[in-house]
């Protein structure tokens, strides 16, 4: 099995109480492959422990990205949330550990060589 | 064609004090801008200034200024954009100009303000209920209890105070990203309504607002930092045509994996990124890698900005207080569980809200994470949240016994008892423009 971090990076950041993810594709195959898949209903099943009240995907093509807003998901966000990520700092390391298949994960695979 | 190049060497309140000055030096910078304002810093300056009106701004600048001064006196056109003022922008500027004075230094200093709208709140509140943007609920239901409510201004007043001569522009509460957006209009003279070259001063400001973010810092790739010690500050060379491009002054530099990290970075819709000057498209922009450690975008595209300003309003909402204990040894998990439901109960009442975590087994997101293999030790963090302070303070009380009344691997209570601490909620709401006034004064 692989996970969606050999084929994207990415970063989270808090909005009051609700979280954003961005998850980046390596290539554009990867960011066709990703839009595809990885849809605002994958993220809110994968994050559904946490109890987000609503997920929403926006896309970024041209930095080959996908912006996930899950709201309400921080407990009560950097003020008043009790957890020890009160700002949803981890959340993009936490999605970029899925478990996901694609049928072709050589076109999606970052090539640092190549130059950009 | 011209270029201007702005620097932002600090990207919150407790962020590296030495960057500034690397960033200043190494930068050849023509405006080195400093950001200290977090959406709840504004009530925590508040209280201080109630306590000491002299108070209420962020002090590191001072710190900071003084530490610049030699580099000042090297640069004598290098200006300085900051929102250290915070709540006391006047005070602030008074101080800064004594430390100038002392390191023998003639600046003209500007203060921008008009953004703290809780001496007129409640004449406010007759025309604007400042619904919750989240919730949706009336301000009314938690006015009591307000401590600040600040407007995000925009960059117009720091772009009138760079045209009145100023060399360092001290602001409240403006939007992060005005804080580079003002010098570009002072020097390239925009239209107030030149959309597309306002979104593109936004974006640049966007991405250099969090300081080393842009260029290293958090980059998922981190394996490729080569020196973490001297990560580096970020800088754009802003041309008149809104096109610019960003480096920064140490370290891996900015790249197209960078890049893309920080423009996302706590956005929403990529194509309303909404700020005070415009509504800029952040999917417009085109990016160009212009060497290992340089990038250019351009092609920015902006629309209207809206009628509103966002106000962030922070108001008491009890005290919280979280503490923690280390658990070692075999079933560390279920024995740190077992400890955080103990010293619950033994505060023998039951507390507004509270949660337990074991920190080393997915504590960041809980049940999403889970670990595969049971760890060898865990941390026990427990938190609470209540109304009333004995409650919290009891609370904090609780760590220390279970050292010898809980189960064995019990350790690490080295800190003393957590403190209980206010806890301020944020409340986002929006007010017409129409009825903010931002004022511009040089001294």
């Amino acid at each position: 099995m692989m996970t969606l971090s050999q084929f994207a990076h990415g970063r989270s950041g808090d909005k009051g109480n609700h979280a954003n993810i961005a998850i980046i594709a390596y290539t554009p195959a990867g960011y066709d492959w990703l839009r595809a898949n990885l849809t605002a209903e994958v993220v809110a099943a994968y994050f559904a422990p946490m109890q987000p009240s609503r997920v929403n995907r926006y896309e970024a093509p041209n930095v080959l990205g996908l912006n996930f807003v899950l709201e309400d998901i921080l407990a009560g966000g950097a003020s008043r949330s009790l957890r020890v990520d009160t700002q949803g700092k981890t959340l993009a390391l936490t999605l970029l550990q899925m478990e996901i298949n694609p049928p072709n994960p050589e076109a999606m695979t970052r090539n640092k060589e190549q130059p950009q | 064609m011209k270029t201007v190049r702005i620097g932002n060497g600090c990207g919150f309140w407790g962020d590296s004090i030495d960057a500034p000055i690397r960033l200043a030096q190494r930068g050849r910078l023509d405006y080195l801008t400093l950001e200290y304002l977090a959406e709840l810093t504004m009530s925590i300056l508040a209280l201080q200034k109630q306590r000491d009106p002299d108070t209420g701004f962020a002090g590191d600048f001072l710190d900071v200024l003084q530490r610049l001064a030699p580099t000042l006196q090297q640069q004598p056109k290098l200006k300085i954009v900051t929102n250290a003022g915070g709540m006391n922008p006047t005070a602030c500027a008074r101080r800064a100009k004594e430390v100038l004075q002392k390191a023998g230094l003639t600046r003209r200093i500007a203060v921008v303000s008009g953004d703290d709208l809780l001496p007129r709140l409640d004449a406010l509140l007759a025309q604007h209920p400042f619904t919750n943007l989240d919730s949706g609920e009336m301000l009314q239901t938690i006015r009591p209890r307000v401590v600040s409510a600040n407007a995000y201004l925009g960059a117009r007043p720091i772009a009138e105070a760079l045209k009145q001569g100023a060399d360092i522009v001290i602001t409240g509460r403006v939007a992060d990203a005005s804080l580079t957006v003002g010098p570009a209009l002072a020097e390239f003279g925009w239209a107030w309504d030149d959309w597309d070259r306002l979104a593109a001063a936004t974006i640049a400001g966007h991405l250099i607002e969090c300081g080393a973010q842009v260029c290293g810092g958090l980059w998922c790739n981190w394996r490729e930092v080569a020196d973490w010690a001297d990560i580096g500050y970020p800088f754009v060379d802003l041309a008149a045509d809104g096109s610019f491009t960003i480096s920064s002054d140490a370290g891996p530099g900015v790249n197209r994996e960078t890049l893309a990290e920080q423009l996302l970075y706590e956005v929403g819709d990529p194509i309303r990124y909404l700020t005070p000057c415009v509504v800029a498209d952040f999917t417009s922009v085109s990016l160009q890698t212009i060497d290992n450690r340089t990038m250019r975008v351009s092609g920015a595209h902006g629309s209207e900005a809206t009628s509103t300003y966002k106000v962030s309003i922070a108001y008491r909402d009890g005290f919280m207080a979280s503490g923690t204990l280390m658990i070692a040894g075999p079933d560390a998990v279920t024995k740190a569980r077992l400890c955080g439901a103990a010293l619950l109960q033994r505060i023998g009442v039951s507390v507004d809200r509270s949660h337990i975590e074991c920190l080393g087994a997915g504590a960041c997101a809980p049940g999403v994470i889970v670990p595969s293999i049971e760890p060898s030790e865990v941390m026990l963090r427990v938190a609470v949240h209540d109304g009333r302070k004995e409650v919290v303070e009891r609370f904090a009380k609780e760590f220390a016994p279970l050292v010898t009344s809980g189960p064995p691997g019990v350790t690490g209570y080295t800190t003393g008892r957590p403190a209980a601490r206010e806890v301020f909620a944020y409340w986002p709401a929006l007010v017409e423009k129409s009825v903010v006034q931002a004022n511009v004064e040089v001294l």
